[in-house]
């Protein structure tokens, strides 16, 4: 049974006609279920296979307005049907159901185009909206913790729900302009009040989609709330550096090596960056 | 009638789910609430909101935990993450009981994310039992198994869907989460007398009621859980808390969710049949009847 349950539906939202076999899905299902005196053995399988793909294809609707943004309705939904064609969820939670997302659109990019690299970033960038949202964190350490540590041989953990992401379009912008559209868009829906448009060419306008631009990001919760922090590339060298195992003098050493910027005080720079991230409780105990 | 040791012989009166869109009103006015039923799988996560929200309510509430993924059905082994993450959390909300369904969902590791009809054999009944054991000798809570709304029969099925559940929970010696709606829903798709399986389960293993609406199609009914309860599972209602006594009474709205207030104004009609039960109850004391 699992196995048609696990099978896409037609376009027309209906469960295939034929099995793999070639043989009639009528027979297939008559075999293991009863009918009854008003429906079929097929038309009541069909009800579970429906539940399946109208339960899993909302959940990633969901979870990923910035990918349905940039794809647009209907090319999202032929993209969801095969990445959970090909990978079914494999966890009791639905909060997974995408972590093999980003994998898929690198197996299998055409679902994407012409727009892959766009839509690879966009989905980093919601799963790691996820990890932020509900995933592990550590006892921050405060500065006291470290006082006697030198640079030369201090290395810091940063957070487990917070993702660094190096993009190259800036989709945190785009996330922010298309859920603002969605919800005007709703809030439209739910008022009689009088609108300024029609509301259908207001539900067309769509926004456009980002330029290439190079961001770097890093996706963190701060009292419970979701945030997304642009960082300097200097500063995303550091915390990648950290994250690695870097000690915090070598982490330093190699952002400034690597920084086409002058005139910088680097010291004030990076103490600044420090302090904010030590705020924001990102550091912890190396495990 | 008093509560059983299936619902750790608590009295909990009426509670409702649980639900995001509810979490400000409830944090904000606190409003009177005998107990919230939360869905496990959305609390056993790692940190962030989902448990600051639950620790809240912890300080305010009794909270009684509901399963949607133990799969007890299925015939692949629990999974090991999955239990260990239900069992923090029981000792996080210290539950009195612990619900799930009386279904499969996944197979070789792949999961459904529904709740799927087994097929009623003496086979089944063996190997579901085994695993409600074994689950609650881990988790070490009571355990009551739901009743879900099914829209398929299976040819391999050797009895009927009370007889099943019987089985399944005098071999298992767990409780029952008898959900009165959801009989009412299979009893329509499948053609049975809906009081034929209220009057026949063991009724002192029934730890917890659930109500809620459903949705009229052409040919079926299906189990949508965004209506308010229909007449005709008010009234097996009424039945089965004659049956089984006064018993934790849940309201279940998990779609187009209206305001905290009218959920719970809904839930608490319940009380109504509690409080005529009770009442008969009293009578029947006062005047016992003689035997021979």
């Amino acid at each position: 049974m699992a196995a048609t349950l696990f099978r896409p539906l037609t376009p027309q939202w209906g469960m295939q006609k034929r099995w793999t076999d070639g043989g009639r899905m009528d027979d297939v299902a008559a075999e293991f279920i009863k009918p009854n005196d008003r429906l079929t053995s097929f038309e009541r399988l069909e009800i579970y296979n429906r539940q399946y793909w109208f339960r899993v294809l909302d959940c990633l609707y969901d979870d990923y307005p910035g990918l349905r943004a940039i794809l647009g309705e209907r090319k999202f939904m032929k993209l969801a049907t095969a990445y959970l064609a090909r990978y079914p969820s494999d966890s009791y939670t639905l909060r997974d159901l995408g972590n093999r997302l980003e994998q898929f659109l690198q197996e299998e990019p055409h679902w994407s185009a012409p727009r892959e690299e766009l839509a690879r970033d966009m989905v980093r960038f919601e799963w790691a909206q996820v990890v932020a949202f509900d995933g592990p964190s550590k006892p921050p350490i405060s500065p006291d913790d470290i006082l006697d540590t030198p640079p030369s041989k201090l290395r810091l953990d940063l957070q487990p729900y917070l993702s660094l992401l190096e993009l190259d379009y800036a989709v945190d912008d785009f996330l922010i302009a298309e859920k603002k559209r969605e919800s005007d868009v709703l809030r439209g829906e739910a008022s009689n009040a009088v609108q300024p448009a029609p509301k259908a060419a207001k539900r067309r306008k769509r926004i456009r989609p980002p330029k290439r631009e190079k961001v770097y990001l890093a996706v963190h919760r701060h009292d419970n709330m979701l945030y997304y922090k642009r960082l300097k590339s200097e500063a995303f060298t550091i915390l990648t550096a950290l994250s690695r195992g870097a000690t915090v003098e070598d982490a330093c050493a190699e952002a400034v090596t690597a920084s086409d910027r002058t005139n910088i005080d680097w010291a004030a720079q990076i103490k600044g960056w420090f302090d904010n991230w030590s705020a924001l409780g990102w550091f912890c105990r190396p495990s | 009638m008093p509560a059983n040791p299936f619902n750790a012989f608590t009295q909990y009166g009426i509670g409702i789910g649980l639900r995001v869109p509810h979490y400000r009103h409830i944090l904000a006015k606190k409003p009177v609430v005998d107990w919230f039923e939360i869905i496990s799988e959305n609390f056993m996560v790692d940190g962030g909101r989902p448990l600051e929200v639950l620790d809240a309510i912890l300080e305010q509430y009794r909270v009684v935990q509901h399963g949607v993924a133990m799969y007890f059905g299925s015939a692949d082994k629990f999974d090991r993450e999955h239990l260990k993450r239900l069992k923090c959390l029981v000792r996080r909300t210290n539950t009195p009981w612990l619900s799930d369904h009386l279904c499969w969902g996944s197979v070789d590791g792949r999961y459904t994310h529904d709740l799927l009809p087994m097929p009623y054999t003496f086979a089944v009944a063996r190997h579901t039992a085994e695993k409600i054991r074994a689950a609650r000798d881990h988790l070490e809570v009571p355990i009551c198994v739901e009743n879900v709304s099914s829209y398929a029969e299976y040819h391999a099925s050797e009895m009927t869907e009370w007889e099943f559940l019987s089985e399944v929970v005098e071999l298992a010696d767990c409780g029952i989460l008898l959900d009165v709606n959801n009989i009412y829903v299979s009893s329509k798709n499948h053609n049975f007398d809906p009081y034929d399986y209220l009057n026949n389960i063991p009724h002192h293993r029934v730890g917890q009621i659930h109500i809620a609406g459903h949705s009229k199609f052409e040919k079926y009914l299906l189990d949508t859980h965004d209506h308010p309860v229909l007449d005709p599972v008010w009234q097996m209602y009424a039945h089965a808390i004659k049956l089984v006594g006064s018993t934790a009474t849940l309201l279940e709205w998990d779609d187009r969710i209206p305001s905290f207030d009218e959920v719970h104004n809904e839930a608490l009609k319940a009380n109504k049949f509690r409080d005529e039960q009770l009442a008969t109850a009293t009578a029947s004391d006062q005047f016992p009847r003689t035997t021979a």
